[in-house]
C-alpha cells in the first residue's frame, strides 16, 4: 500500500494509529471528567486504556500488514516497518504498565484516574517520534511525551520525591528540549530544511558546514539527555527513585526506547553521510557503559540501583547505534525488545515489595525471598540473569546482536568495553539472585504482604514467558527487527553484511 | 538408529527430568533424579561399544536452530569427547547418591539444578556449533553458582560470586573471539555460520588477529583448568561447595578447560599455540602449576582444600600433556582427565562422608580412624594411591604417558615435573596417616560409624574403574588413538608418527 502524503485521506491513514490513540484519549478525558472518585472507576480506566492501546496496536498491523509505505519523500510522516516495530514496543510497555499499576495505584492511595490519561498522551508522543520524518515533527512527540511524563513522576503529590523527581525532571527536560531544539534551528539554517531526508540530500553533497556540525552536536546532546547517557545523566537516578515504581517502569523503557528510535532516524536518515558522530557516539557509548555500571555497583537500593543499571543499558543500546547499518539498526530494535521486557519486569516485582516507597527497599531486604515467594523470586531472578546478558534468555540475545553488529562494523574495542562492564555489572546483578536465594530470611514471615495482584502477575508472567522464548527461539523476532531495519536504509547501502 | 538420537536424548533428557523433579514434592525428588540419572547413564553406555575408534566425529545431528545467523543445532562426539560426555553420565548417579543425607534443604532445587547441570556439561561436550557451544559452557555455570551458594559451606557466597566472576569474564571475552571468527570466516566465504567445521576452515588467514583470539580463548579456557594464576576460584568454589558440587567441580566442570584447549584453542590457532615464546610460557605454568599445587596442597590443614590444590597439580599435568603435542602425551592427558575425575571425585565423596559423621573437614581433628571405621580407611587409601599414581592405579597409566611422552619434547620441563609425582606422595601419604593412622586421641572419633551400603554403592565403581584403567587401558587409549592423532596431524603436519607405530 503506498500512501501518497498530498493526498488528505492517505495522511489520515499513515497517521491511523496515532490518531486512533488520540480519539481514546480524548474518550478518556471525558470519562474521568465524569467519574473519577472511587477505586471503580479507576478500574474501568485502566480497561479503557488497555483497550485503547490494543486497537491502537491492531490498527499499527493493519498498516504492517498491508506493508504501507509513503509514496517518494516522507514530508512530514514516514512509514515504515522501523516505525511499526517501535510503535508495538511503546505499545507493549504501556500495556504492561497499565497491569502493573491496577494495584499499585489503589495501594498508594492515588485514586486519580487521569493518570492513565497521561499515560496515553506519553505513548502518542512517543509514536509521534518514532514516526517523524521531519525534525519538527519529532520535536513536538518528544515534548508530547515529556509533559505527559513530567506530570506522571510528580504523581504520588504527597510524597516529596515524588515531587522532587518531577521537578528535576522537569526542570532538566526543559534545559534538554532547549538544546534540542537549538540544534534544530542551527541544522535549519545550515540546510535549509526540518526533512530528515532533505537534510541528508544536503549532507550527501558535502555540505558539511560549521553550522550543521554544532547543530548535530546540539542534537546529540539534547538526545543524550533523554536516554540518560553519561554524562548527561544526573537527573535519572533521583527521577528513576522517586517517581512511582510504575512510571519508573514506563520511563526506563518506553521514554527511553522512544528517544532512541528518534536519535536513530535523525543520524540515519539525516547524518548518514555525516562522518562525525561516529567518533562522538563511540565515546558517549564507551563512557556510559563504563559509568553506569560502575555507578550501579555502589547502590544499595533495588530501585537505584535498576535505575543505573538502565543508563548502562543504555550504553549498550548507544553501541548498536554507534554500530549502525542494517544489522546495527536490527542489533537495535531486538535489544530494546528485550530491554523492555527484563526492565519492567524487574520493575513489576519491585512493586510487590514496595509498601510505601519501594526507594527504601534495598537489596538486602529482599533476603530469602525464594523460600516465601518462589515464582516472585524466580521472575525477578530471570529478569536479572536476563539483564546480565545470560544465554537461554531475550537479553542475550540482544547483546549477541550488538556484539555481531559492532565487530562487523570493526568496532572491537566498543565490543570489548561492552563485555568487560557486563562482567562488572555481575557485582551488582549478582547480590539480588544471592539475597533471594542464599540468605536466610532476616525475621520470620518476612515477606508476607509480598504480592502482586492477578493482573501484576500476568504481566510478570508474560514478560518471563517472552524473555525466556526469545532466548531460545528469537527466529521471528529477527525476521522481524531484520524487515524494520531494511526499511530505514535505502536499498542501495545494505551491501553484503552479516545478518 | 541408536546414533540419531542419543545425543539429543543425552542432552533433553535430564532437563526434562529437572523440569519434573522441580515440580515433584520435596521427598520424592531425591529418588526421581537418581532415577533419571541411572537412564541418562543407561542411555549413554553403548556410546562406549557403537563408537568407532577411526570414524571421527559421530553420533552427529545437525539441525537449523537460529537460521538467521546461521546458528544450528550441531552435535557429534569423538575419542576426545566420547570420555568426557561417559564420565559426565557416569558421576552424575554416585554424586546424586554421594547427596542422600548431606542434602536436608530445599531438596528439590538441588536436585533439580544438578540434572539441569547435566545437561549443560554434556552440551559443552559434545557441541559442534560454537554458539551452540558458548550457550552451554554458561548454562552450566548458573547451576553451578546456586549449588556453591545455596548448599555450600560457611563462606559460600564468596565463594559462589568469585566462581561465577571468574568465569564470566573468561567466557565473555571467548564470546568476542566467537563472534570475530564467525565474521572472518563469513567475509571470506560468504557463508555465515558458527559451525565448528566451517571455521575451522577459514583460520589459517587470520594474521596478528590470532594472536588476540587465542588470548580470549587461552584465558576462558585456563581459568577452568585452572592454570596458575588464575586458579585461586578454585580453592574456595571446592571448599564450600557440597560433596556432589565438589565432586563434579572436579569429576567434569576443570575438564571443560583442558577440553576447549584441544577442540578449539590448539586446532584453530596452531601458529599461535606452537610459538616458542607461547609454548615456553605454558610449559612454565603448567611446571608451576603442578609443582606449586602441591606444594601449597602439602601445607592445607583443610582435607578438601588439599584435595582442591592437587586437582590444580594434576590438571598441570594435562596441559603439559597437550602442550607436548605426542601421541603418548596427548593420550596421557586425556587419560589423566578421565583419572581425576575418578580418583578426585572419590576423593571428595570421602572428605563428604567423613564430614556427614564429624562436621569438621580438618585433618588434624582425626588420627588413628583405621581401627574404627576399617572400609572407610582402606578405600581412603586405594583411592589415595591412585591420585599418587601408584602402578596398578589408574594415575600411574596417566602421568606414566605424560611424562614418557613429553619428555621428547620438553626433556628439563618434564624432568621438574617429575618431582611433582614425588610431592604428590609426599602430600596424600602425610594427610593419609594424619587421618587414619596415628594414634587415636580425640574420643569423638571411637564412635564413628563405617560406610554404609549406600556409601559402598557410591564408593565401589568408582574404585572398579580405578583397577580397572590402572591394570587393563586398552580400550580407553585404543578409542582415542585416532583422535589423538588426528589433532596432532592437524597441528604439525609432519610430526605425527605413522598409524600402528607408538
Amino acid at each position: 500500500m503506498r500512501l501518497d502524503p498530498a493526498i488528505y485521506r492517505d495522511l489520515l491513514l499513515s497517521l491511523l494509529p496515532e490518531l486512533v490513540l488520540t480519539g481514546w484519549a480524548l474518550v478518556l478525558l471525558l470519562f474521568v471528567a465524569w467519574r473519577h472518585r472511587t477505586v471503580r472507576d479507576l478500574r474501568i480506566a485502566g480497561w479503557l486504556t488497555l483497550l485503547a492501546l490494543l486497537s491502537t496496536a491492531i490498527a499499527t498491523w493493519w498498516l504492517w500488514w498491508n506493508r504501507a509505505g509513503v509514496q517518494g519523500v516522507a514530508t512530514m510522516i514516514a512509514a515504515d516497518d522501523f516505525r511499526w516495530v517501535a510503535d508495538w514496543i511503546f505499545l507493549g510497555a504501556a500495556a504492561l504498565t497499565v497491569l502493573i499499576s491496577f494495584a499499585y495505584l489503589e495501594r498508594e492511595q492515588l485514586l486519580a484516574p487521569e493518570y492513565y490519561v497521561l499515560l496515553i498522551f506519553g505513548t502518542l508522543g512517543m509514536m509521534v517520534m518514532a514516526a517523524g520524518a521531519d525534525l519538527m515533527v519529532i520535536f513536538l512527540g518528544l515534548e508530547l511525551m515529556s509533559v505527559a511524563v513530567y506530570v506522571l513522576a510528580g504523581f504520588d503529590r504527597r510524597r516529596a520525591r515524588s515531587a522532587e523527581a518531577a521537578l528535576k525532571y522537569f526542570l532538566l527536560g526543559a534545559f534538554a528540549s532547549g538544546f534540542l531544539l537549538y540544534g534544530i534551528a542551527l541544522v535549519y539554517g545550515a540546510t535549509g530544511s526540518t526533512n530528515l531526508i532533505l537534510i541528508g540530500g544536503q549532507a550527501a553533497m558535502g555540505k558539511t558546514s560549521v553550522m550543521l556540525l554544532a547543530g548535530l552536536a546540539l542534537l546529540i546532546v539534547g538526545f543524550a539527555f533523554k536516554v540518560a547517557a553519561v554524562p548527561f545523566h544526573m537527573w535519572a537516578p533521583d527521577v528513576y527513585d522517586g517517581s512511582p515504581t510504575p512510571v519508573t517502569a514506563f520511563m526506563a523503557t518506553g521514554v527511553k526506547a522512544a528517544a532512541f528510535a528518534a536519535l536513530f532516524r535523525i543520524l540515519n536518515q539525516a547524518f548518514g553521510q555525516v562522518a562525525a558522530w561516529h567518533d562522538i557516539l563511540w565515546w558517549l557509548a564507551a563512557v556510559t557503559m563504563i559509568g553506569g555500571n560502575l555507578f550501579a555497583l555502589g547502590q544499595r537500593s533495588l530501585k537505584r540501583m535498576l535505575a543505573y543499571s538502565s543508563i548502562a543499558h543504555a550504553g549498550y543500546l548507544l553501541v548498536a547505534v554507534t554500530a549502525g547499518g542494517p544489522a546495527g539498526t536490527s542489533a537495535f530494535l531486538v535489544y530494546v525488545i528485550a530491554y523492555t521486557l527484563m526492565s519492567l519486569g524487574a520493575f513489576a516485582v519491585l512493586t510487590a515489595k514496595g509498601r510505601g516507597g519501594e526507594s527504601d527497599v534495598k537489596i538486602d531486604d529482599l533476603a530469602g525471598l525464594a523460600s516465601q515467594r518462589p515464582w516472585l523470586a524466580f521472575a525477578l531472578a530471570v529478569c536479572i540473569l536476563s539483564l546480565l546478558g545470560f544465554p537461554g534468555t531475550a537479553g542475550f540475545i540482544g547483546k549477541w546482536y550488538i556484539l555481531i553488529a559492532a565487530t562487523s562494523a570493526g568496532k572491537n574495542t566498543l565490543a570489548a568495553i561492552l563485555v568487560i562492564t557486563s562482567v562488572v555489572s555481575a557485582g551488582y546483578y549478582l547480590p539480588v539472585i544471592m539475597a533471594m536465594y542464599m540468605k536466610p530470611q532476616p525475621v520470620e514471615h518476612a515477606h508476607v504482604d509480598v504480592t502482586l495482584d492477578r493482573w501484576g502477575r500476568t504481566a510478570v508472567a508474560v514478560v518471563v514467558v517472552a524473555m525466556l522464548l526469545f532466548g531460545v527461539w528469537p527466529n521471528r523476532l529477527f525476521d522481524l527487527a531484520k524487515s524494520a531495519a531494511t526499511s530505514v536504509y535505502p536499498a542501495a547501502t545494505t551491501a553484503v553484511t552479516p545478518p | 538408529m541408536y546414533a540419531r538420537w542419543v545425543l539429543t536424548a543425552l542432552l533433553a533428557w535430564p532437563l526434562l527430568a529437572g523440569l519434573v523433579v522441580l515440580l515433584l514434592p520435596a521427598r520424592l525428588a531425591k529418588y526421581v533424579a537418581l532415577a533419571a540419572s541411572v537412564v541418562e547413564f543407561a542411555i549413554s553406555v553403548p556410546l562406549w561399544w557403537t563408537f568407532a575408534p577411526a570414524g571421527g566425529m559421530q553420533f552427529v545431528v545437525d539441525q537449523p536452530w537460529i537460521a538467521a545467523w546461521g546458528i544450528h543445532f550441531s552435535v557429534g562426539v569423538d575419542g576426545i569427547s566420547l570420555f568426557l560426555v561417559l564420565l559426565t553420565t557416569f558421576l552424575m548417579p554416585l554424586s546424586i547418591l554421594g547427596s542422600w543425607t548431606y542434602i536436608t534443604k530445599r531438596e528439590t532445587g538441588f536436585y533439580a539444578l544438578l540434572l539441569v547441570l547435566t545437561t549443560g556439561m554434556i552440551g559443552v561436550f559434545v557441541s559442534l556449533d560454537l554458539f551452540l557451544f558458548y550457550v552451554m559452557w554458561e548454562v552450566m555455570l548458573i547451576p553451578m553458582y546456586f549449588i556453591i551458594g545455596v548448599w555450600g559451606g560457611d563462606n559460600r557466597l564468596y565463594a559462589a560470586i568469585k566462581f561465577f566472576i571468574y568465569t564470566f569474564l573468561g567466557s565473555l571475552l571467548m564470546l568476542v573471539a566467537i563472534i570475530v571468527l564467525y565474521l572472518h570466516a563469513g567475509q571470506a566465504t560468504g557463508v555465515y555460520s558458527f559451525g565448528y567445521a566451517h571455521l575451522l576452515g577459514q583460520v589459517k588467514d587470520l594474521g596478528p588477529l590470532a594472536w588476540w583470539l587465542f588470548g580470549a580463548f587461552f584465558l576462558a579456557f585456563a581459568i577452568k583448568v585452572p592454570m596458575f594464576p588464575l586458579h585461586t576460584w578454585l580453592p574456595d568454589a571446592h571448599v564450600e561447595a557440597p560433596t556432589a558440587g565438589s565432586v563434579i567441580l572436579a569429576g567434569v566442570l576443570l575438564k571443560m578447560g583442558t577440553y576447549g584447549f584441544l577442540r578449539f584453542a590448539l586446532p584453530f590457532f596452531p601458529a599461535v599455540a606452537l610459538n616458542q615464546n607461547v609454548q615456553l610460557v605454558i610449559v612454565i605454568l603448567s611446571l608451576i602449576g603442578i609443582i606449586y599445587g602441591g606444594l601449597v596442597a602439602m601445607v592445607q590443614p583443610d582435607f578438601k582444600k588439599l584435595i582442591a590444590y592437587s586437582s590444580v597439580a594434576h590438571l598441570g599435568f594435562v596441559m603439559l600433556g597437550i602442550w607436548a603435542l605426542t601421541l603418548q602425551s596427548v593420550q596421557g592427558a586425556l587419560l589423566i582427565m578421565i583419572n581425576h575425575g575418578i580418583s578426585t571425585g572419590a576423593l571428595f565423596f570421602l572428605a563428604g562422608m567423613i564430614y556427614e559423621r564429624r562436621h569438621t573437614r580438618l585433618i588434624e581433628a582425626y588420627g588413628g580412624i583405621a581401627r574404627v571405621v576399617p572400609l572407610f580407611a582402606a578405600v581412603l587409601t586405594i583411592v589415595s594411591l591412585s591420585s599418587i599414581a601408584l602402578p596398578g592405579t589408574n594415575g600411574f597409566v596417566g602421568e606414566f604417558l605424560v611424562l614418557l611422552g613429553s619428555f621428547r619434547t620438553y626433556p628439563i620441563a618434564t624432568a621438574l615435573a617429575t618431582t611433582g609425582v614425588i610431592v604428590a606422595a609426599a602430600y596424600l601419604l602425610t594427610a593419609l596417616q594424619r587421618v587414619i593412622y596415628n594414634p587415636l586421641q580425640n574420643p569423638e572419633n571411637e564412635k564413628l560409624s563405617d560406610l554404609t551400603p549406600r556409601e559402598l554403592v557410591v564408593l565401589i565403581p568408582l574404585l572398579v574403574c580405578i583397577l580397572w584403567v590402572g591394570i587393563y587401558p586398552k580400550p580407553f587409549l585404543q578409542r582415542m588413538e585416532p583422535a589423538a592423532r588426528a589433532l596432532i596431524e592437524q597441528m604439525k603436519p609432519s610430526a605425527a608418527p605413522p598409524a600402528g607405530q607408538p
